[in-house]
């Protein structure tokens, strides 16, 4: 309460000490502001200055250097190539007899009118199917079984399966291109080290893509549940 | 009433006037002989209470009772230092290793997000950390706890760690908590000796030679992220995780605290957290968040995020999302 009680006997008693001491605050302000100009004209001595000034401040230059540093790759895991299917019977060495899907397929007409696995009668009868309301010949290419096809009816091979499931799940392509989905190892810093991701048929099964239920296999264990284990 | 006693000792000791106790100029009386044996007891206790510091314990060598706090360290000192651990490991665990010291990368500040709609319980992680960081195997300890949380609450009082199931169970969610890496860490505050403090990348450290583990920090912390060593950890030399960091996953000694350091002798070089590399169901995203395209900023655009206990006002950099 007594501060502006004080500033206001002074302005009263000596103004014109205020308005000269405004006139030098107003020169001092104008001698700054030049300063200032003048130094952003040369803007290399300015940033010179700085960086030496104040090696705190290094993380924008370093930033740029980074910038500057080769990316190293995100290599993105791929499927080795068309399935192959098993025929459930196993050769003389008790090795899983398997079989290419064309094996079968080139000498019999697709059937468009198969749409789930209870209408198959003959093959691929056991399978766990649960994958919305998508039938076989939406993803598999009933001219080429060693393939996929687009909705657009276009070829796609087994190994670049990723594009087929991104026609319909955008959203997990989006969070998976940032990272946020499908999980990495590796380097979280590209330019010291790369990336390993996941592709879609890593974890989810595409015929049941829905991701399978886990046993829990490491617990903490309660010290007070236990004996003793030393003395102490 | 003194001078009643000192007649009756008198009458007493035949009239003759002479002090029991030489030493004490002081006529003999019961006061005064309860008084010399009330203040030897006090001695007694003094001495008793004080001479822990008066001899190096057992298990301490003179030089770590000496070593300096991290801060004070020299290269040189740390050269010594860590070239004596390295010894010490060698013939504690039979597992030869190396300690390194990685310091912040300039500029980087570092977040860790966790996906609810996407974790499962599955524990991966808690596995991945007791390994990576040299954790005691008796106990199967780990930096991290996964709570199982009963859709719709979040009372972490109420949440599970002892689950034994198969996971994920329909009305339930699954919440790891560690080490929230806060940006005002109440567990910094609250030790009495800095033993423990934030560096320049958000990570919160402790340097375990320096900790006198009173716990003081174990009851600040409001995430329950601290551990206490109540034991000297039991790890099988082939387990031994051989590069370790001073200040992250070396063998802790017992009688300390410890915390999750976000893998700093991992991330300080570029490279993942183990218990991200660990996730099976990619729930886990790590990054800078100074960088405004890393994984971890693109979840806090583009997630619903929210941080644990944000009413305490702690600032955690770590932050918890659901995918819709």
């Amino acid at each position: 309460m007594r501060v502006p009680q004080r500033q206001s006997e002074q302005l009263d008693t000596s103004r014109r000490k205020a308005t000269w001491q405004r006139g030098l605050l107003v020169v001092t302000l104008l001698s700054l502001v030049i300063a200032g100009v003048s130094a952003a004209m040369r803007p290399d001595a300015s940033s010179d200055s700085n960086s030496a000034d104040q090696p705190g401040h290094e993380p924008a230059a370093t930033a740029n250097s980074i910038q500057e540093r080769p990316e190293f790759p995100v290599e993105i895991r791929k499927p080795s190539g068309p399935p192959r299917v098993s025929t459930g019977l196993s050769d003389p060495h008790g090795n899983d007899v398997t079989v290419a899907c064309s094996t079968c397929h080139m000498t019999r007409q697709p059937d468009h009118q198969n749409k789930a696995v209870r209408d198959l009668d003959e093959f691929h009868g056991g399978m766990a199917f649960s994958h919305g309301s998508v039938s076989c010949l939406s993803c598999h290419n009933s001219n080429d079984y060693d393939s996929l096809k687009l909705a657009d009816g276009s070829r796609i091979e087994f190994t670049d399966v990723m594009t087929l499931c991104a026609q319909c799940h955008g959203p997990q392509l989006k969070d998976y291109k940032h990272g946020a989905h499908g999980g990495m190892r590796g380097y979280w810093d590209l330019t010291r080290g790369s990336q390993i991701k996941n592709n879609c048929i890593d974890c989810h099964n595409p015929h049941s893509p829905q991701f399978p239920k886990m046993q829990p296999t490491f617990k903490p264990r309660d010290r007070f549940l236990e004996q003793p284990r030393t003395e102490h | 009433m003194i001078a009643d006693n000192n007649t009756a000792d008198q009458q007493q000791n035949g009239g003759k006037g002479e002090p029991l106790l030489p030493i004490l100029d002081q006529p003999s009386t019961r006061r005064t002989a309860l008084k010399v044996a009330g203040a030897a007891l006090g001695l007694a206790a003094f001495g008793k209470a004080f001479s822990p510091l008066m001899v190096i314990p057992e298990n301490v060598s003179v030089d770590e009772f000496l070593q300096q706090h991290y801060k004070e360290l020299t290269d040189e000192d740390k050269k010594k230092v860590f070239a004596r651990l390295e010894a010490e490991t060698r013939e504690d665990y039979g597992a030869d290793v190396t300690i390194s010291d990685p310091r912040p990368i300039p500029g980087v500040r570092f977040g860790y997000g966790i996906n609810v709609s996407k974790c499962n319980g599955n524990g991966k992680c808690m596995e991945a950390c007791n390994k990576e960081n040299n954790h005691h195997r008796g106990v199967d300890q780990s930096y991290i706890r996964v709570l199982e949380m009963s859709k719709g609450s979040m009372d972490m009082e109420q949440g599970s760690t002892t689950y034994d199931h198969t996971v994920p169970q329909e009305d339930k969610f699954y919440m790891p908590v560690q080490c929230q890496q806060c940006d005002n860490p109440p567990c910094v505050s609250a030790c009495p000796i800095e033993a423990t403090w934030q560096e320049d990348d958000g990570i919160v450290v402790v340097d375990y030679n320096w900790c006198i583990g009173c716990r003081y920090c174990e009851a600040a912390c409001p995430y329950h992220a601290r551990r206490f060593n109540w034991e000297l950890p039991e790890i099988p030399a082939d387990e031994v995780n051989p590069e370790q960091g001073y200040l992250s996953n070396r063998i802790r000694p017992q009688g300390v605290m410890e915390k999750c350091h976000f893998c700093l002798h991992r991330t300080r070089e570029g490279r993942a957290p183990a218990c991200q590399e660990a996730c099976p169901t990619g729930a886990r995203v790590f990054g800078d968040l100074n960088d405004p395209d890393s994984d971890i900023n693109y979840v806090l655009k583009n997630k619903r995020v929210f941080v644990l206990k944000e009413e305490l006002g702690t600032k955690p950099n770590f932050f918890y999302f659901f995918d819709s």
